[in-house]
């Protein structure tokens, strides 16, 4: 396994995290992170279709045409989707109360049918198995702060925020926060790789300047 | 005069109060991608309109047939298949009728295949409309009735965020909230008058 790739992707979700970064799959995101229960349980579900997904795009990828691949998957997703559907149904009877209503919309995730797109249809299994964890767990997390925030100013009397309304404002506020935290971590390392080059100069480029 | 009635009031319900977009937050990702400008936002409205009421019908229909073969479980598979089969053939059909009917509303059509709105327009209408022992007919009709008015309402949703998202191109934005942050930002203000509107009694 080349070691760059390797990396890459195992920081795949973190990096460019679909919640925060890529703003994919946001449907379901607002609509049930009212609490941190629910947000949970839905990004582990959601996390679980995007692996299986990805493993199953990535086998096929020699069989499928690429006229109709995009059909293909959308048919894999929805088999995932219904077999966590049936199992929440049959063994979860107080999670389907909650976010029963939900679950069907996995399949209309755009997350899931971007990434067996854009990664799982180009490489090999271990690879796409790699991404799909990566980005599963990526998106449970996002979905799960912004359920622990929007459960926690529930609680503290701004019932605003358990609305749509608050839901779409708080992860407006909170990608900026994250755009802004960013930012300083970029100009922070800019820095210090100027003050590292002032101290003593780059062996690379010859000894011309001295 | 009592259709009539109902009808209006699915109307106001579905446009205003219970909006697909800001009232029951579907399909934002699809109002983040393509509000950017107003000829998009009118071209993907106008399409998810059009491919709501035939999916709403068609799923009428075909889930009564699942029902009495015992098949519920597979609607998560025939909802998503109706969309891009509907999706793909109205993209062949408007290519051959007219290229400038193609050009303006035929290219928005497979961005909308995994619209969530449209998946849940379509559940939405088989958990009510089934639950009332309508005949087929009037099901039918209260299916065809729902999609056009949820269209609508997400048609209203995309040009009225597309109208703000056009003069917010020209405002002085801090940069960390440039981009994505601030289209969510907007939404949810806009959100908040649509729950304006439901707590006033709309």
């Amino acid at each position: 396994m080349d070691k760059k790739h390797f990396k890459q992707t195992l920081l795949g979700g973190f990096v460019s995290n679909p919640v925060f970064v890529l703003v994919l799959g946001l449907c379901p995101t607002i609509a049930k992170s009212t609490n941190i229960v629910d947000a949970f349980a839905l990004g582990a579900a959601t996390a679980f279709v995007l692996i299986c997904t990805n493993v199953l795009v990535s086998l096929l990828k020699k069989a499928i045409p690429d006229k109709i691949r995009l059909i293909s998957y959308i048919i894999i997703i929805a088999g995932f989707t219904t077999l966590v559907d049936i199992f929440i149904r049959a063994y979860l009877p107080a999670l389907n109360q909650t976010v029963g209503s939900v679950i069907p919309l996995i399949a209309v995730n755009c997350l899931i049918l971007g990434r067996a797109d854009s990664f799982a249809r180009k490489n090999k299994v271990g690879y796409a198995a790699l991404d799909g964890a990566s980005m599963g767990i990526g998106f449970m997390i996002g979905i799960t702060l912004l359920g622990a925030a929007r459960q926690l100013l529930g609680m503290a009397g701004l019932s605003v925020f358990t609305t749509a309304a608050g839901g779409l404002l708080l992860l407006g506020l909170l990608l900026g926060l994250y755009n802004y935290i960013r930012s300083l971590i970029y100009t922070a390392r800019k820095k210090r790789t100027r003050t590292l080059r002032r101290i003593k100069p780059n062996p690379f480029k010859g000894g011309k300047s001295q | 005069m009592e259709l009539f009635v109902t009808i209006i009031g699915v109307l106001m319900a579905s446009v205003f109060s219970g909006n697909i977009v800001f009232g029951q937050s579907m399909a934002v990702c699809q109002l983040l991608g393509s509000s950017k400008k107003m000829n998009t936002a009118v071209g993907v409205g106008t399409a998810v309109l059009i491919v709501n009421v035939l999916a709403t019908v068609i799923c009428f229909a075909l889930y009564r047939l699942l029902v009495y073969l015992n098949l519920e479980y597979l609607r998560i598979i025939t909802f998503l298949l109706i969309t891009v089969a509907l999706v793909s053939g109205l993209n062949i059909l408007m290519r051959k009728v007219s290229k400038r009917l193609h050009r303006s509303l035929g290219v928005y059509l497979p961005l909308i295949t995994t619209n969530c709105a449209i998946f849940q327009v379509m559940n939405i209408t088989v958990n009510s409309v089934l639950g009332q022992s309508y005949t087929f007919w009037q099901g039918f009709g209260f299916a065809a009735v729902y999609g056009v008015c949820m269209g609508l309402g997400f048609l209203a949703a995309l040009v009225l965020m597309a109208g703000v998202r056009t003069k917010n191109e020209t405002a002085l934005i801090p940069k960390p909230f440039r981009g994505f942050p601030i289209a969510l930002i907007t939404a949810g203000l806009i959100a908040m008058v649509f729950a304006g509107l439901r707590f006033s009694g709309f």
